[in-house]
């Protein structure tokens, strides 16, 4: 438990950090530290060095501008999961939070962390798929804005490439008339997420009008659930429609299998923890 | 809840005090193995195999001696003066592999430790361990207790290919006429799997050689301080008296830190041998893989009785899961099992078998419990599956089975003496605090709408205070020496090594009483050999009861010195002394003389009594005459998700009798963490070897422990029924906890499941085995 020898840098602004990051073969940025850190300890990542964006104040904020909510990567999950801004413009995302790990890592680890490191079991891709996030990316003398979807490749690979730095995160507000729910089936060692279901719908004149779902822990990447997605659309808002339309939730994925959930299970709870997640969106919404 | 601030005049025992040790734990200034820091003091990083068995072919260490900061890198060969690492079990016909500090020319279990690299900080130490170059030939290797006995399986151990590291039998009565004139007999196959105690703090050694007085200090995060002094020097070879153990602040040990593992005597062998202190401090992955881990149980049992539900005998076979090595007691723990096998019911007709067996796996020894939860475990399920055989509700086949509160000291068929009891009592305090026929109601109910609802009872009994000596491998008697200082400050010195059972506080608590002073006027000193006279330490729930006693009786041998002393000063007789509020006096005179004044005087000897020694120390020596037995009931109310198969603890009540109570919020608190521990075996833990003998489950991302989202509200009361065996009428609480709470959990499961015809769930009861169960059972 003890880390290799490596350099440490505490840049103040993201230009600083970008700099640093392409002036040193084998930096890592460190953000909090909740993934790096315990794998550096047991040496399965021996960064030569760290570039702590703790101090970069520019990270910090969770704020509306121009129709969407605009998230610094280096907010916490706790700032997230109190924040009034997303408690009214996206509390689905906010719900989620409150979900990842326990109180201690939701008072240190960050979204930018967490979404870079693209663990398949955590809980913001499901809520950030379910309500279409992008995310924006920064590098020497440029930028780009990707989906959520494009950014999570499959398991701890993204779309970031070397020298690039997750800035912040955009979630459209647009939410009238929309509800969520997260639900989340926790591993009770790890505290990530067995299935982490993200459910939001729209009901107009009595029929699903508007339906995402967002599932995190089964596959090897999040994922949108669009078969039942499709199974909802359209269809008499009713619980009998969940039922079928949440019996699709693992199509076309292939379950992960491990000791605590070996893959039918695994597959048959995401079809459970969808019913319900899609049932509790549609209580809120009446 | 009240706690109470008391004044140098309140009767303390009895009350719940706060915990006088919490300051320091709270703000963490306490003083751990780790926080002890020593000019030039070096670190050590052992290197352990990563197979479960292999041959070692060869062994390169050159590379990481010539590595930054190295100071020195030893092997099996430098250690091989070191004696074996000990067990003091002596079971006839025990198979006792040679357990080396080192090992040289084969590893039995991964993790076993093959070389240390000493450098200047532990950073260097741990980069220049790889550089050392083990060439391993692995060879099979078998983990699971029932494969290694099977033919063919791989030898743990080439010299004893059956891996069969013991076996026993027990018999009491006439178990073979129980079994002819049954009218029914149950049988079940019951797991009691292996478990990590993971003590928030690792294990942690500094050692401190002093060339010049020959004189080598450990510190060592341990429960026996003493025993460890013992054993080290024997292993060292080095006179007892030249070595002093210190246990400082112990962040936890539920027994795996009552032993005496291979990193004490080889970090006393480094610092003689490098002349500098040396730290060793174990990382949670070595912890993982080889601090002892408990249970490890397999076990076979019939239950006979008669049709009314009457209990007539108890056949049980155990699989022990040994492990690679015996560790200071491990052997012993299925004996213990076999002794409280037939649980608090009037029954006497047993017959038990043991087999110990050997495993490339970490050795298993006492965790809190050792021995109990897994006996408990048996019969409260094997009296459930009755119960439910016989169509009878489970807390009325165990009001039936009790012996009567008058049948005690109560003779066992495994051959105790149970010393008081009335097990009815608080099954009846706990049903009504669940408000059982309601509950019962509700059950129905929630069954007519498909729901899986539960009512789990476990009546415990449990055997601790150890212990009567000669049923102990080393001693089971407890020392303390009492000294009112010339300032009436009183200091405690105790043979048992309290690790976060807050004797510190209920020790104080009887000095407060016996002398009159304040709390804050008491000291306890402990875990120290060079300042406390000889003890056993703290395990088996007995630091109070034997301890205790212990100190109790050096109080009232200081009291009664006090009373002649005043008496002497006062100018009357002995007895026409009062003594109270910490004042002697009497209603002959004016006068009266409080005891810091009698201890001054203790201590300037300007007007000595006729027949009185100076000073004010007392030390004496308890030998208990039996151990004690508390008993419980703990009833359990839960629901289990018939989609997902995962379990929700709706109610949970724990009404326990462990005697006369010093400090009801300590015994709260050993209570709370002792169902949290129980718990933790029945819905979450699992130490998980694979084929390879590999620990899958070797870290906490895998391993699940009980926190705090996991644990329900304990309702916790008692009952008391004071033990014969100390005058205090104490009989022990630190494991009761544990010991109830599993079968609790597992039967308020299969009750719950038991319309699927489902009548037994082994632990730990994971959503998806139970989900598989349901599935199995469930109409398509």
């Amino acid at each position: 438990m003890i880390a290799q020898q490596f350099d440490y840098s505490a840049p103040e602004s993201v230009s600083e950090a970008l700099s640093l990051l392409s002036s040193q073969k084998g930096s890592r940025l460190l953000a909090g530290g909740q993934s790096l850190i315990p794998m550096m300890k047991l040496r399965l990542s021996t960064p030569a060095r760290l570039i702590d964006l703790g101090r970069i104040a520019e990270l910090h904020y969770i704020a509306e501008v121009n129709g969407s909510v605009r998230i610094g990567a280096m907010s916490t999950h706790n700032q997230l999961e109190t924040s009034e801004t997303l408690h009214r413009k996206c509390p689905l995302l906010a719900e989620a939070a409150g979900r990842i790990g326990d109180v201690q890592v939701r008072n240190l680890g960050t979204i930018g962390g967490s979404l870079s490191h693209a663990d398949p079991a955590a809980d913001y891709p499901a809520a950030l798929l379910a309500v279409q996030a992008q995310v924006r990316l920064v590098r020497q003398g440029g930028e780009r804005t990707v989906s959520i979807g494009n950014f999570l490749v499959d398991a701890f690979t993204t779309a970031l490439e070397p020298g690039e730095i997750l800035y912040e995160v955009i979630v459209p507000v647009d939410q009238t008339g929309l509800s969520s729910a997260y639900l989340k089936f926790q591993q009770p060692a790890s505290g990530f997420a067995v299935v982490g279901v993200a459910a939001q719908v729209a009901v107009q004149g009595g029929n699903f009008s508007v339906a995402r779902v967002g599932i995190t822990g089964v596959g090897s990447a999040s994922y949108r659930a669009t078969a039942v997605e499709k199974a909802l659309e359209g269809r008499p808002a009713t619980t009998a429609t969940i039922e079928a339309a949440s019996r699709l939730a693992t199509q076309g994925v292939e379950a992960l299998s491990d000791l605590y959930a070996a893959a039918d299970y695994r597959a048959h709870a995401a079809c459970i923890y969808t019913r319900r997640a899609l049932g509790a969106a549609l209580s809120r919404a009446k | 809840m009240a706690t109470t601030t008391p004044t140098k005049t309140q009767n303390l025992v009895g009350r719940r005090v706060r915990r006088q040790e919490d300051p320091r734990l709270i703000t963490g200034t306490a003083t751990y193995v780790e926080d002890i820091k020593m000019p030039g003091m070096l670190y050590a990083v052992i290197v352990r195999s990563p197979h479960a068995a292999a041959r070692i072919r060869g062994l390169d260490t050159a590379a990481a001696a010539q590595a930054p900061g190295v100071q020195a890198v030893f092997t099996g060969v430098d250690v091989e003066g070191v004696g074996p690492v000990p067990c003091a079990a002596a079971l006839p016909g025990l198979r006792v592999p040679k357990h080396t500090i080192l090992a040289s020319h084969r590893v039995y279990y991964v993790g076993h430790p093959v070389v240390v690299v000493v450098a200047t900080d532990r950073y260097l130490a741990r980069d220049a361990a790889e550089r050392i170059e083990i060439d391993y030939d692995p060879l099979p290797a078998v983990s699971d207790p029932e494969k290694a006995l099977a033919p063919g399986a791989p030898p743990v151990h080439p010299e004893w290919p059956d891996n069969v590291a013991f076996t026993s039998h027990t018999e009491g009565g006439d178990l073979k006429q129980a079994f002819a004139t049954a009218d029914l007999i149950v049988k079940q196959r019951i797991l009691s799997q292996r478990l990590i105690p993971m003590a928030m703090e690792t294990r942690g050694v500094v050692a401190e050689w002093r060339a010049g007085e020959k004189h080598l200090t450990i510190y060592s995060s341990t429960q026996i301080p003493h025993l460890m002094r013992t054993q080290v020097a024997l292993m060292l070879g080095i006179p007892e008296n030249h070595l002093r153990v210190v246990a400082p602040e112990v962040g936890g040990g539920f027994g795996s830190k009552l032993n005496v593992y291979a990193e004490e005597a080889l970090m006393g062998f480094i610092a003689m041998r490098v002349n500098k202190p040396i730290k060793w401090i174990e990382s949670r992955r070595e912890n993982f893989q080889v601090t002892i881990h408990g249970r490890g149980h397999v076990d076979y049992a019939e239950l006979s009785a008669k049709k009314d539900g009457t209990i007539t005998g108890l056949k049980i076979k155990i699989i022990q899961d040994q492990g690679a090595y015996h560790q200071l007691l491990g052997p012993l723990m299925p004996a213990l099992s076999v002794l409280m096998m037939p649980g608090i019911y009037n029954f006497h007709n047993v017959e038990a078998d043991i087999v110990g067996v050997f495993t490339n796996a970490a050795p298993t020894d006492a965790y809190r419990g050792a021995g109990r939860p897994e006996a408990t475990h048996v019969i409260e399920r094997m009296v459930d599956i009755l119960a439910a055989e016989l169509k009878m509700d489970p807390a009325e086949i165990r009001l039936k089975n009790f012996p009567s509160s008058d049948a005690f000291p109560f003779k066992t068929a495994t051959g105790l003496f149970y010393d008081s009891g009335n097990y009815a009592a608080p099954l009846r305090r706990a049903m009504d605090l669940l408000d059982y026929s309601s509950a019962r109601e509700e059950q129905r109910e929630a069954r007519s709408q498909g729901r899986y609802l539960g009512i789990g009872v476990s009546t415990y009994g449990e055997i601790c205070a150890f212990g009567p000596s000669p049923a102990t491998p080393a001693g089971g008697w407890e020392s303390a020496t009492v000294r009112i200082e010339p300032t009436g400050r009183v200091t405690i010195l105790t043979g048992a090594s309290p690790h976060g059972q807050g004797q510190e506080t209920s020790f104080a608590q009887l000095a407060a009483d016996a002398l009159g002073v304040g709390l804050d006027d008491v000291v306890v000193l402990h875990g120290d050999t060079s300042v406390v006279q000889y003890g056993i330490g703290t395990f088996g729930s007995r630091a109070t009861a034997v301890g205790g006693t212990a100190v109790y009786l050096a109080l009232q041998d200081l009291r009664v010195k006090c009373l002649r002393y005043a008496a002497h000063l006062l100018g009357v007789q002995p007895e026409q002394v009062d003594f109270e509020g910490g004042v002697f006096s009497s209603s002959r005179i004016a006068n009266n003389i409080s005891i810091k004044e009698v201890a001054q005087e203790a201590h300037v000897c300007r007007n000595l009594p006729p027949g009185l020694e100076p000073g004010l120390v007392a030390t004496r020596f308890f030998e208990p005459a039996n151990f004690a037995f508390p008993f419980g009931a703990h009833l359990a109310m839960v629901e289990v998700d018939q989609d997902t198969g995962e379990t929700k603890i709706l109610r949970y009540i724990a009404v326990d009798d462990c005697g006369k109570v010093i400090n009801p919020l300590l015994v709260d608190g050993q209570v709370h963490g002792g169902v949290a521990q129980g718990l933790g075996q029945a819905m979450l833990e699992e130490a998980v070897y694979d084929d390879y003998g590999q620990l899958v489950t070797g870290e906490l991302m895998s391993y699940a422990i009980p926190k705090a989202q996991h644990v329900p509200e304990i309702e916790c009361e008692r009952t008391e029924t004071p033990s014969p065996v100390n005058p205090l009428g104490v009989k022990g609480v630190g494991e009761a906890g544990t010991i109830g709470c599993s079968p609790a959990l597992v039967n308020a499961v299969v009750d719950a499941l038991s319309p699927l015809g489902i009548r037994h769930v082994d632990m730990p009861m994971t959503p998806q085995k139970v989900w598989r169960l349901m599935s199995e059972r469930k109409p398509a």
